[in-house]
């Protein structure tokens, strides 16, 4: 079987989206267990390479592996090679001498999976490279979509509110939510969003005035670099929480909030809707570890329907 | 005016019998033999008879043209000879059936004196398989500071004066410079780029860039700043050339300027004319090039205007890069594409086989039309010139690799594809510069 990587979501089709999300509900009652470990990838190496800083994605690919009883190698930038100036070909020359199954990466740079993938046997799975792509992000907000709104997520109405310029979440968002049918409008202040983005099918507005229309509402970290002297991307984080950020006094009942995390109280969201229990901010959380446990396994025993997971767990 | 330097091979005797001769600027497109006798084209003709032992040259189904001049190489020496160097540099342009070229300045250190140059033109003298001939630095160092001393540097053989790889910051250096040059009878050749908008650019800004998230180098990044160097040559009636034009709204400011009768010439290269920001897709290192590829508008906008002459020549901005340079993610990596080995491929294969441009018009474009900007006397299938000419397989394919690229480097951006037409024999300034099968 050639090796199989995901780098982006146009890796794939509506047909292995749909099977990643049913393999993530199937390893739903393993982590409701007390022990919540089943020897699915017993004896299989995964490593997880973090060039960037990450929380949530770097723990619940660790988690992941762990739950499937895969023996785990976590490395970062400081503290390796990366910093004596090796070059990444040479990490993957090296790493690969253990024969992994898979290298889960976070990089700075768009390419960087490419990269990576041309100089190792192992399958690379993308956990973030520049702005380019951050699938597992995507596939884990549709987990979260389909497990809380329902199954079918067709007609869906969807507003991505922030800066959508900088955001690999947002572009691999878009994809994934426009391959399962839903409808997607960007909002963002003008220099924030990309030229030339609503080729990919999406609206694309300036304000929120239309915000009623939307049944998820998905809100994008503002970063404090954008408003540095210079960079004219925000006036200022006031004008940007005035203009776009979300309180509970903007939205109608039944409007749901996500956010892929970290979150910046008062800038991008209000902490009345932080707070609240009707946001799906945590549930995206604990989504990620369901979602990239399917990720691992299929990506070792194939995306075909009969490969028969049912008596491995 | 001695411009152009070469190795002193043996003098060519050859009779190339039978092969397509196309020659626009000599009105000849017939099935003919060429004899070259002691690096001169003796005899034109159908049936020439083998005579005096000199080699015969089946050429039959071969196309034979007057061999090309590029305006825009990097040769990478002094600084960079791991990259490149002048006989690696002319080795790979003479597999492309160029006969001669011009190495830009910005070596390291940069060709900025009269004695940088002459130095370079002794290296060229002892090592050039082609004769090659230098641009000068605009500024000291490329710095964008201190005009370089135009005067003696032209006298010392400066082919015109570029900053290229960095553009010339200021409107007032771009009018200096436009000014002082007068001095050497030569122009000033520019890198088209507006700093403040390129700023941590990685692509053409375009709904492609837009879906990668790489970003965006807008095409107003060049077109302002041609328009800007326009307005100061037409005031200063000065000579200017554009270097690798690579968007419409360029076009349609030099069109203007032509119009206006100001002394402008424009230079395409290969890639822009043939491929599109669509490949980027892949995040192959080896696409990612200064300026970008553009969008198909702007790619169909160039071949049109490389079609009507409003853009004068084909050059190549071959610039080799170290493979553990361009072996690294895209964002990380350097930009620029070696060229000289597949240019008359690239643009044969896809714009005459795919019937966007006639031959002729191809071959003066690279050919006629940059020796005149350089000032050389244009290859021509002539008898009584100098063998300056080119026989070429046109169905012959094959595909760019380490193995097959003469250059240094082999961050071609076609690497690994195949590719139509290739070069079998080069005649430079007379000698044998390249034998497919040798």
């Amino acid at each position: 079987m050639p090796k199989r990587d995901l780098i982006s979501i146009a890796d794939l089709s509506r047909a292995d989206i749909d099977l990643l999300l049913d393999t993530a509900e199937s390893f739903l009652p393993v982590l409701e267990r007390d022990i919540k470990k089943v020897p699915t990838l017993r004896g299989r190496t995964i490593i997880n390479l973090f060039w960037e800083a990450s929380t949530r994605t770097s723990s619940s690919f660790d988690l992941a592996a762990k739950r499937l009883s895969a023996d785990t190698l976590a490395l970062r930038a400081s503290g390796s090679a990366v910093e004596k100036g090796e070059t990444l070909k040479d990490t993957a020359i090296t790493l690969s001498a253990y024969s992994p199954d898979i290298i889960v990466m976070r990089h700075p740079s768009a390419g960087a999976c490419q990269t990576l993938s041309a100089n190792t046997e192992a399958s690379v799975i993308n956990a973030g490279d520049g702005k380019h792509q951050h699938p597992t992000q995507c596939l884990l907000d549709l987990f979260s979509m389909r497990q809380n709104l329902g199954r079918e997520l067709d007609g869906l109405r969807v507003f991505i509110v922030g800066d959508i310029l900088h955001s690999r979440v947002a572009r691999s968002d878009i994809m994934g939510f426009l391959r399962l049918g839903m409808e997607v409008t960007l909002v963002a202040p003008p220099t924030l969003m990309p030229r030339g983005i609503e080729e990919m099918g999406v609206k694309v507005e300036y304000d929120l005035a239309n915000l009623g229309d939307a049944d998820v509402i998905y809100l994008l970290r503002i970063q404090q670099e954008r408003i540095k002297a210079g960079a004219n991307y925000l006036p200022s984080l006031r004008e940007y929480a005035e203009l776009y950020g979300m309180t509970k006094a903007r939205l109608r009942p039944g409007q749901r909030v996500m956010h892929p995390g970290p979150i910046n109280r008062g800038v991008e969201i209000a902490s009345d809707i932080a707070d609240d229990d009707e946001n799906l901010i945590a549930d995206q959380v604990f989504s990620g570890l369901a979602v990239r446990m399917a990720i691992l396994y299929r990506t070792i025993v194939g995306y075909s329907d009969g490969a028969g997971h049912g008596e491995e767990l | 005016m001695e411009r152009t330097w070469c190795k002193r091979l043996p003098a060519a005797d050859l009779l190339i019998k039978g092969g397509r001769v196309v020659d626009p600027q000599e009105g000849i497109d017939a099935i003919l033999d060429v004899r070259v006798h002691q690096g001169v084209v003796a005899e034109i003709g159908t049936d020439l008879a083998a005579g005096d032992g000199a080699p015969l040259v089946d050429a039959g189904e071969r196309l034979v043209l007057p061999g090309f001049v590029d305006l825009h190489t990097h040769l990478r020496a002094p600084g960079r000879e791991d990259e490149e160097d002048i006989a690696s540099g002319t080795r790979a342009a003479a597999a492309g059936g160029y006969v001669a070229v011009f190495g830009m300045a910005n070596t390291d250190p940069a060709i900025d004196t009269a004695a940088m140059l002459r130095g370079f033109a002794d290296d060229a003298s002892a090592t050039a398989l082609v004769p090659a001939g230098s641009y000068a630095a605009v500024t000291r160092g490329l710095a964008g500071q201190q005009l370089t001393e135009m005067g003696e540097l032209g006298a010392a053989g400066a082919v015109g004066f570029s900053d290229d790889g960095m553009p010339l910051a200021t409107a007032a250096l771009v009018r200096r410079a436009l000014q002082y040059v007068k001095v050497s009878g030569r122009y000033v050749a520019i890198h088209a780029q507006d700093e403040s908008l390129f700023k941590g650019g990685q692509m053409h800004e375009s709904p492609v860039s837009a879906r990668l998230g790489l970003t965006g180098i807008p095409s107003l990044c060049e077109s302002l700043d041609v328009s800007r160097a326009l307005d100061i040559a037409e005031y200063e009636d000065a000579a200017l050339h554009i270097c690798h034009v690579s968007t419409a709204a360029s076009l349609a400011a030099i069109a203007r300027a032509k119009a206006a009768g100001v002394r402008v010439t424009a230079e395409a290269t290969p890639h822009h004319l043939t491929l599109n920001d669509e490949l980027i897709e892949s995040l192959d290192p080896n696409l990612k090039m200064n300026p970008p590829l553009r969008a198909e508008s702007d790619r169909r906008a160039l071949v049109a205007a490389l079609k009507s002459g409003l853009v004068d020549c084909v050059a190549t901005d071959h610039a080799p890069h170290a493979s553990e340079e361009k072996d690294v993610p895209f964002e990380e990596a350097p930009f620029g594409c070696i060229g000289l080995e597949t240019a008359f491929s690239a643009l044969y294969g896809d714009l005459v086989v795919g019937g966007a441009l006639d031959l002729a018009t191809l071959v003066r474009r690279m050919s006629s039309a940059p020796a005149r900007i350089a000032g050389l006397e244009a290859p021509a299938v002539k008898v009584g010139a100098p063998a300056n000419l080119c026989v070429i397989d046109p169905v012959a394919a094959w595909i760019p690799s380490r193995d097959t690229l003469r250059s240094r480097s082999c961050n071609s951006a076609w690497l690994g594809k195949t590719l139509t037409a290739r070069v079998s024999l080069t005649l430079a300034a007379g000698r044998v510069a390249w034998d497919l099968n040798a």
